[in-house]
């Protein structure tokens, strides 16, 4: 039934699936489409990113607010020169739409696509919003793999013509509650299908060492590629309200008390005692310190087996992409070629 | 058990209109035991709108009557005769009960004095939680007993999202997680094996997805259809 060439063996051959099949440690980046319909800001950030990340994950009105459609963004990313990955939440779409919007998806060259559940629309801007959640995260990703692999609609009908072929992605929380379970919740979504993981921002290194021991015991490292997620923080006053309020983000009080040393030089001070000059340069050390710290985790997260890239999200603060990547080694990028076949010992990936 | 809440009164007046006679109608079952509908709060309801009528200098004839179920056409004779004197009619059951009442007596104005809000329990004293989304494909069985489409913000049927916290859902520290519940129960009952399995999307035309639901059972009916 395909038209297209499989792409020597590759899934979809996307730029992210060749990097993670030759072996490379990957980095993805995170980009959030703007509450408008300006598609220069898509390009402004596109070019903050290129070069930097092997993709870029275009967010599906993330935190429930509005914002232009993901499959939208990605266009022009692609036009741009960098690889999406498009974000997919069960949330705004039933299974009709979502298996039209990634016909469509495909056909205007996206290759990559995550599969979530989506934040619950009470939290956005349009709180009165009926949702949907007519699937799950996990009955998403086996939908997409089995209309990939099978050539088949949900409802089981054949595809006539073009399958739209994603490398397939899904999100894992590994700090979250019930946390025996998060492993074994993986296995599910790697059992659906996934052939990429991204996980939910790690700054504990400790416990995440835990979640991949047992991730390995249940041998899911060989079946797909986890990509560790982490994020710069901006100021020890971010670090904390992750620590508290954020469910399944762990933050190490070292890590708090690092970003707090940063602002030690006006420490003590009142906030009308500080010049807005003062402001700026101590927002400048937070920012700096954020970076490096993110640059240590990617760097013990790279030792881990098992770790097979990062997911770097610092949306609102794509410039600080490109001195992470630097800081942590990962540059320049690895070019794996599209005409170079997947490496025998990966193509069971 | 349905529970519902009562509409402000400032709601039921504007429902009320101008009206002279108005009958509220109590509903003696589900309505009555979530307090939100019974005979007492049907006295309450009629007082009030009588006094508030005074008040507002077009003082209004109204009664209250309570049935031991309005959503049952066979329990509603008894108030015939109020109900078609009556300009309105205050339901106080569920939306059940209204639309019983408007089918039964179409001559009738009713509207509603209740908000009919889920399917559900007392959790204790004062406290209603929501316990059945009527799907019409109970799960149940697969997840210990307490049903995620009702109690999961996202009716996920394949574990929790990432927004399980200490017990509670990210949407509300009031609300439970229910794959917290459901994994607790099947832990303590050694059945987490069961968690393991893919569960495909649901079969939603069982629900109101599927279009307005009916169940007919020839085996019950007095009249069986013509062949």
């Amino acid at each position: 039934m395909t038209s297209e060439p499989k792409s020597n063996g590759y899934h979809a051959g996307s730029n992210l699936e060749r990097m993670l099949r030759a072996g490379h440690f990957a980095a993805t980046g995170e980009l959030g489409p703007p509450q408008s319909a300006d598609g220069s800001i898509i390009r402004e950030k596109a070019a903050l990113l290129k070069g930097f990340v092997d993709a870029v994950n275009i967010t599906d009105n993330q935190t429930a607010i509005v914002r232009m459609s993901s499959i939208g963004a990605g266009t022009i990313v692609v036009q741009e020169g960098l690889e999406p990955v498009i974000q997919m939440t069960c949330r705004d779409r039933n299974r009709l739409a979502i298996q039209s919007d990634l016909l469509g998806a495909y056909a205007l060259g996206m290759r990559n696509l995550l599969c979530l559940s989506g934040d619950h629309q009470t939290f956005g801007n349009h709180p009165d919003a009926k949702n949907v959640f007519d699937m799950d995260s996990v009955q998403l990703t086996q939908m997409v793999t089995a209309m990939r692999d099978e050539c088949v609609f949900q409802c089981g009908d054949a595809m006539k013509g073009q399958e739209p072929r994603f490398f397939v992605g899904a999100a894992a929380a590994p700090f979250a509650d019930p946390i025996d379970f998060r492993p074994h919740r993986l296995a599910k979504k790697v059992q659906a299908g996934a052939d990429f993981i991204q996980t939910q921002l790690v700054y504990d290194i400790p416990a995440f060492k835990k979640y991949m021991e047992k991730v390995r015991e249940l041998g899911l490292h060989e079946k797909t590629y986890i990509l560790a997620g982490v994020g710069p923080l901006k100021s020890p006053g971010m670090a904390r309200y992750m620590k508290n309020n954020v469910p399944g983000i762990l933050v190490p009080d070292e890590i708090i008390d690092r970003m707090t040393a940063a602002g030690e030089p006006w420490a003590g001070k009142s906030k009308d005692e500080l010049t807005k000059e003062d402001k700026r340069e101590r927002s400048k050390a937070w920012k700096e310190t954020g970076i490096q710290i993110c640059v240590d985790l990617i760097q013990q997260l790279r030792e881990i087996e098992g770790v097979a890239g990062t997911h770097i999200m610092a949306i609102e603060w794509e410039e600080a992409v490109e001195p992470i990547v630097k800081g942590a080694g990962l540059y320049p990028r690895p070019v794996v070629d599209s005409d170079q076949p997947v490496p025998e010992e990966a193509s069971d990936g | 058990m349905i529970i519902a809440e009562q509409k402000s009164l400032e709601e039921i007046k504007t429902l009320v209109g101008d009206a002279e006679k108005v009958a509220v109608i109590g509903c003696g079952t589900c309505v009555t035991v979530c307090f939100a509908g019974g005979a007492r709060e049907a006295s309450i309801v009629s007082t009030s709108l009588r006094m508030a009528s005074k008040l507002d200098g077009k003082p209004k004839q109204v009664a209250d009557y309570t049935v031991q179920r309005q959503c049952e056409w066979e329990y509603l004779d008894e108030v015939a005769e109020q109900v078609n004197d009556a300009d309105v009619v205050v339901s106080l059951g569920c939306g059940i009960g209204v639309q019983a009442m408007v089918e039964h007596f179409p001559d009738a104005w009713v509207v509603p004095g209740l908000n009919t809000t889920f399917l559900g329990l007392p959790t204790e004293q004062g406290v209603w939680a929501e316990r059945c989304a009527a799907c019409g494909d109970c799960v149940l069985g697969l997840t210990g007993g307490i049903c995620p489409i009702a109690r999961c913000s996202k009716s996920l049927l394949n574990g929790p999202c990432g927004g399980s916290e200490a017990g509670h859902c990210e949407i509300d520290p009031e609300i439970d997680c229910a794959w917290q519940l459901i994994y607790d129960r099947l832990a303590s009952k050694d059945k987490l094996h069961v968690l393991l399995d893919l569960q495909p999307p649901k079969n939603w035309r069982t629900s109101r997805d599927g279009g307005p639901r009916k169940i007919v059972r020839q085996d019950l009916r007095l009249i069986p259809e013509e062949e």
